[in-house]
């Protein structure tokens, strides 16, 4: 026995020692409950951690609050811009795409240009100088670059890359890497995750930039530090009615860059990922404690009367046994924020791969560990108290009397006129299971929930695959895109369908706009496609592939959702380039897609909208492989075209990053489902064990073989876990469905399927899992020390 | 199966003074434990009336009956009730832990002859010691009552002798009121009154005007 602390009160030591004596059982149930609060500590001690740099970060750089592109405008606009009501600081910038030719890669890679004002920092928007020196103005062909592109690359200070401007190749040396609050995630617009290889943004001199784009005493981007308290949907507006003149694409709030808007998307998911799941696996907890608490009280039956003749009151022997399990939970909680702590420092090291702060560090907040400790206090206090209120409440003569012999009756399988022959040990098992079918139905769905958390902790393998599947097989079919720097006329089409290697070709069209409805808006773009896509084609994640009507507009089904409009109403289309229409536009149907918030129209539907000729903006193209490089080696020196997408890139890219960073939360589901279905299974033996020990030891003094014996208990496991896989998997699913529908967000949804094998895997976890539990049991049992067994009255 | 309504008690009137030993002696269901369970606040009566000094017990809600038990009762069980998590000095502990001048468990422990197997655990006690720890821990708190029941149902005739002498020390030294209960006519003698239960009903009441010595006792 342990040696405990003088001064301790008898009912802490009997705690402490029937904790002690029924450890194997404590420890799987501190086990289910540490699985639940580290999970939730990782997700949000990471969910804290990057939303304190992220205002940090926000804050120190003066990152904007409006931001808002447009084709040209004079210097002199700026003044107008200050002049906005609630405006504190204007920023006005030129900013250009163009093809890059990195030494060593094939295929091109798109470059963003963004101007620095000739002397001081950037007033908005600042950049952290991770390495190298800032631009020297009198020096033209120098630039800052941004760090992941340069990673990926192994660019140093003083590194060249050439970049595609007007047609001519013109060579900028690198002298510092550098990180910016508009690209803390850095990404292609139209794309779904970086791509380090082939999105690269730099900074360079104004004058440099603005006279390779003809941008002289002008500007083509602006962005706005507003005052305190201004409004913004005001200064918005304002801003808009400025710059339409010249050619603006609409201004988008803070909230609404993409890079700010990504980041934000991940934060709400790891928040709602971070409460949904722990929260099931502290259900679960829950339930187990209750099971293993309700049973082992059971056996204490003689002493809580004894406790209660000797004077103790129902307050206190309460209080003893919910202390049982606040106990556990607590040891479970601070094992689980240990672990938590670790995993989710090693977790945040996988955001440091995809967002880029200067200093992006760990912190768990004692906020985070508080709030683990007091849930997994409160799960066991919750589970612990139905248990506790039925045994306090036996009368305390009752109590004392010895439980009379538990009432049997044939089972359902002997009952007359039918003919099964059950052996004597099979009788045992089958009267128990059915004696009790509370208890049976309890255990059963102990070890369901089992299955369960493993179920929808492998089904995300699954899920994963399956928006693989949906967004690089099923939707896209091209092996590239193509896209043009303006809107161009059909000769680019004809252009494209003949460079090298290129078999099919299907033009786009997309327009940049202004959705409104009501006081509701969005601005994005409107992609026009033929009515039948073959190539990038429209998927609808019940129907598949979907055909655009001859008129009105197809949106995302989430996008609805955002502008609470509906099939048959209308949205007013205020177009951002050209002669800038205003249009009311039916909407024809929705699509209940996968990625990003979509806006389709036939292709020949948005021309007429926008009163033009068979104008393009890209071409979705399949290649010859054969011809791959020539394609490539051309394509990068048409001055015509921004940028080129490539399928197998974007889909290897997306496995390496976004897969990376999906696997690694579904090993952690996986792990802590593993240690829940072992803690249930082990624990659901263990109480059998305890709570038949006697009449299984009476039975050895009888003459049954130890095999016999062993049977009884280990076929009733058995019994249970098979009832409880496919509950268990109906569980799984309904569970799975729920995560699924918090998971939907504006960067992408996904829907719930599974596999048999996930089926199959997690089926044979738990069927492992109950036969190390009844190998153990069965140590146990051959260990079972008869003459003691007899010798007391329990 | 319906529910068979079964009396154990009838017509009860019986007195218990402060500082005697009362034997109550019956066969089995006769409803001998009932009474002790009614007597020590266990239980209520269906009918009737139970009065320990000013307090009517009868009448007590949850939280009297436990006061009452906690402050003026002493409980023996025939298969002793030890907390088998804990040893024979917390076992006693467990006791003058609720109470506010209660001996010491060492001091307990010593009239019952144990103060050599103090830290010892129920499991490495015999019956018969594992029995007067559990006497240790109902004197523990000075009770006014001393309940046992059965107390050496459980135990051969050496141990048993070994019990009761050490019930019969306590109600000397203390004058604590004990009541055994007892199928055993044999104990009989050692009482200062004896009450014969038959059928739910008191079937006499005897006087010893000499009491026995507990090592004059014959079964």
């Amino acid at each position: 026995m342990v040696k405990l602390p003088a001064g301790l009160s008898m009912l802490d030591r009997k705690l402490l020692r029937d904790l002690w004596e029924m450890k194997g059982q404590s420890i799987a149930i501190a086990a289910v409950i540490a699985a639940g609060a580290a999970m939730f500590v990782t997700y949000l001690s990471n969910f804290d951690s990057l939303r304190r740099t992220r205002a940090i970060y926000y804050e120190t750089a003066r990152f904007a609050d409006v931001f808002a592109a447009l084709k040209r405008a004079p210097s002199s606009l700026e003044a107008r811009f200050a002049a906005i009501p609630g405006v504190e600081v204007v920023a006005a910038r030129v900013v250009a795409d163009v093809t890059l030719d990195v030494p060593g890669m094939t295929d091109p890679a798109t470059g963003r240009l963004i101007s620095l004002p000739e002397r001081d920092r950037p007033p908005l928007n600042d950049l952290y100088l991770r390495r190298g020196r800032w631009i020297d103005p009198t020096r033209p062909d120098e630039v800052l670059a941004s760090e992941m592109f340069c990673e990926a690359h192994g660019f140093n200070p003083g590194d060249r890359v050439a970049a595609i401007i007007n047609g001519r190749r013109r060579w900028l040396t690198i002298v510092g890497i550098a990180l910016s609050p508009e690209y803390v995630f850095a990404i292609r617009p139209g794309e779904l995750i970086p791509d380090k290889r082939r999105f690269g943004i730099f900074w360079m001199n104004r004058r440099a930039l603005a006279s390779a784009f003809d941008m002289e005493g002008g500007f083509n981007d602006v962005s706005l530090r507003l005052a305190r308290g201004a409004s913004e949907p005001e200064v918005i507006a304002a801003l808009d009615r400025l710059i339409e003149p010249y050619g603006g694409r609409g201004s988008i709030p803070r909230s609404l860059q993409l890079s700010a808007w990504t980041l934000e998307n991940e934060l709400t998911q790891l928040q709602t990922f971070g409460f949904i799941t722990p929260l099931i696996f502290f259900g679960v907890a829950a339930f187990v404690l209750n099971v293993a608490l309700a049973r082992a009280l059971a056996l204490q039956r003689p002493q809580i009367a004894a406790l209660k003749a000797l004077g103790y009151s129902n307050g206190e022997l309460a209080w003893h046994y919910i202390k049982w399990g606040l106990t556990i939970a607590g040891a479970g909680a601070l094992v689980g924020i240990a672990v938590g702590a670790w995993l989710g420092s090693g977790l945040i090291g996988l955001y440091n791969e995809f967002y880029r702060f200067p200093i992006l560090s760990y912190h768990l907040s004692s906020g985070v560990a508080i709030a683990s400790l007091a849930i997994s206090l409160a799960v066991a206090a919750l589970g612990a108290q139905s248990a506790v209120r039925n045994a306090v409440r036996i009368p305390p003569a009752e109590a004392m009397r010895p439980e009379p012999p538990a009432l049997y009756r044939r089972s359902v399988l002997e009952r007359p006129g039918r003919h099964f022959r059950l052996t004597l040990v099979t009788r045992m098992i089958v009267r128990n299971l059915e004696r009790q079918p509370v208890r049976t139905a309890v255990s059963v769905i102990g070890i369901a929930f089992a299955v369960a958390v493993l179920f929808v902790g492998l089904a995300f393998i699954d899920v994963m695959d399956d928006l693989i599947d949906q967004q690089f097989v099923v939707t896209m079919r091209q092996d590239a895109t193509v896209s043009f720097v303006e809107p161009r006329s059909p000769e680019a089409a004809f252009a494209v369908e003949h460079l090298p290697g290129v078999m099919e070709m299907e033009p786009m069209r997309t327009v940049p706009v202004r959705l409104r409805a009501g006081h509701r808006s969005r601005t994005l773009a409107i992609t026009g496609l033929p009515a039948d896509p073959q190539l990038n084609r429209v998927i609808d994640r019940r129907r598949g592939a979907v055909s655009l009507p001859p008129e009105g507009l197809v949106l995302s089904k989430l996008l609805a959702e955002i502008l609470d409009i509906a099939p048959g109403q209308s949205l007013q289309v205020e177009v951002l380039e050209g002669n800038r229409p205003v249009r009311e536009v039916p909407i024809a149907s929705l699509v209940d897609d996968t990625m990003g918030l979509q806006a389709y129209m036939q292709i020949d539907a948005l021309r007429r909208l926008m009163r033009e000729g068979r104008v393009i903006t890209a071409a979705a193209v399949t290649l010859d492989p054969a011809a791959m490089d020539r394609f490539n080696a051309t394509v990068k020196t048409i001055p015509a075209v921004a940028g080129v997408a490539l399928r197998d890139a974007a889909l290897q890219n997306f496995r390496e990053t976004m897969a990376a960073s999906m696997n690694m939360q579904i090993f952690f589901n996986v792990l802590f489902a593993g240690v829940i279905a072992f803690g249930v299974v082990y624990n659901s033996a263990r109480v059998s064990l305890s709570e038949r020990a006697r009449e299984l030891a009476s039975l050895r003094v009888l003459g049954f073989t130890r095999a016999e014996i062993s049977m009884i208990l280990l076929g009733e496991l058995a019994i249970l876990t098979i009832s409880a896989l496919p509950l268990g998997a109906l569980i799984g699913y309904l569970l799975g469905e729920l995560i699924m529908g918090v998971f939907k967000n504006e960067v992408y949804r996904l829907s719930f399927t599974v596999t048999p094998a996930t089926t199959a895997w997690s089926f044979l976890v738990v069927i492992t899992a109950a036969l190390i539990s009844g190998l153990a049991v069965r140590r146990r049992l051959d260990r079972l020390d008869l003459v003691a067994v007899l010798k007391t009255r329990e | 199966m319906g529910e068979v309504r079964v009396e154990a008690l009838r017509g009860i009137d019986f007195d218990l003074f402060g500082g005697e030993f009362v034997v109550l002696l019956g066969p089995s269901g006769s409803g001998k434990s009932t009474l002790l369970n009614i007597l020590g606040g266990l239980d209520i009566p269906t009918s009737g009336e139970v009065i320990y000094k000013d307090h009517n017990l009868t009448t007590a809600g949850e939280a009297a009956l436990t006061d009452y038990r906690r402050t003026h009762v002493g409980f023996v069980f025939q298969f002793y009730n030890l907390i088998p998590s804990l040893t024979a000095r917390e076992n006693v502990a467990l006791v003058t832990e609720l109470v506010e001048r209660p001996m010491t468990a060492e001091e307990a422990l010593a009239m019952v002859g144990l103060d050599h197997r103090l830290d010892h655990f129920p499991a490495q006690l015999s019956g018969g010691e594992q029995q007067r720890v559990a006497i240790a821990r109902a004197i523990a708190k000075r009770p006014d009552v001393l309940l046992c029941d059965e107390p050496t149902g459980a135990l051969d005739i050496t141990t048993g002798v070994v019990v009761l002498d050490a019930l019969q020390r306590v109600n000397q030294s203390l004058g604590t009121a004990t009541v055994v209960i007892t199928h055993n006519a044999a104990i009989a003698a050692m009482a200062d009154r004896v009450v014969r239960l038959a059928d739910g009903r008191v079937a006499g009441i005897d006087r010893n005007s000499v009491k026995a010595a507990v090592s004059e006792l014959q079964w």
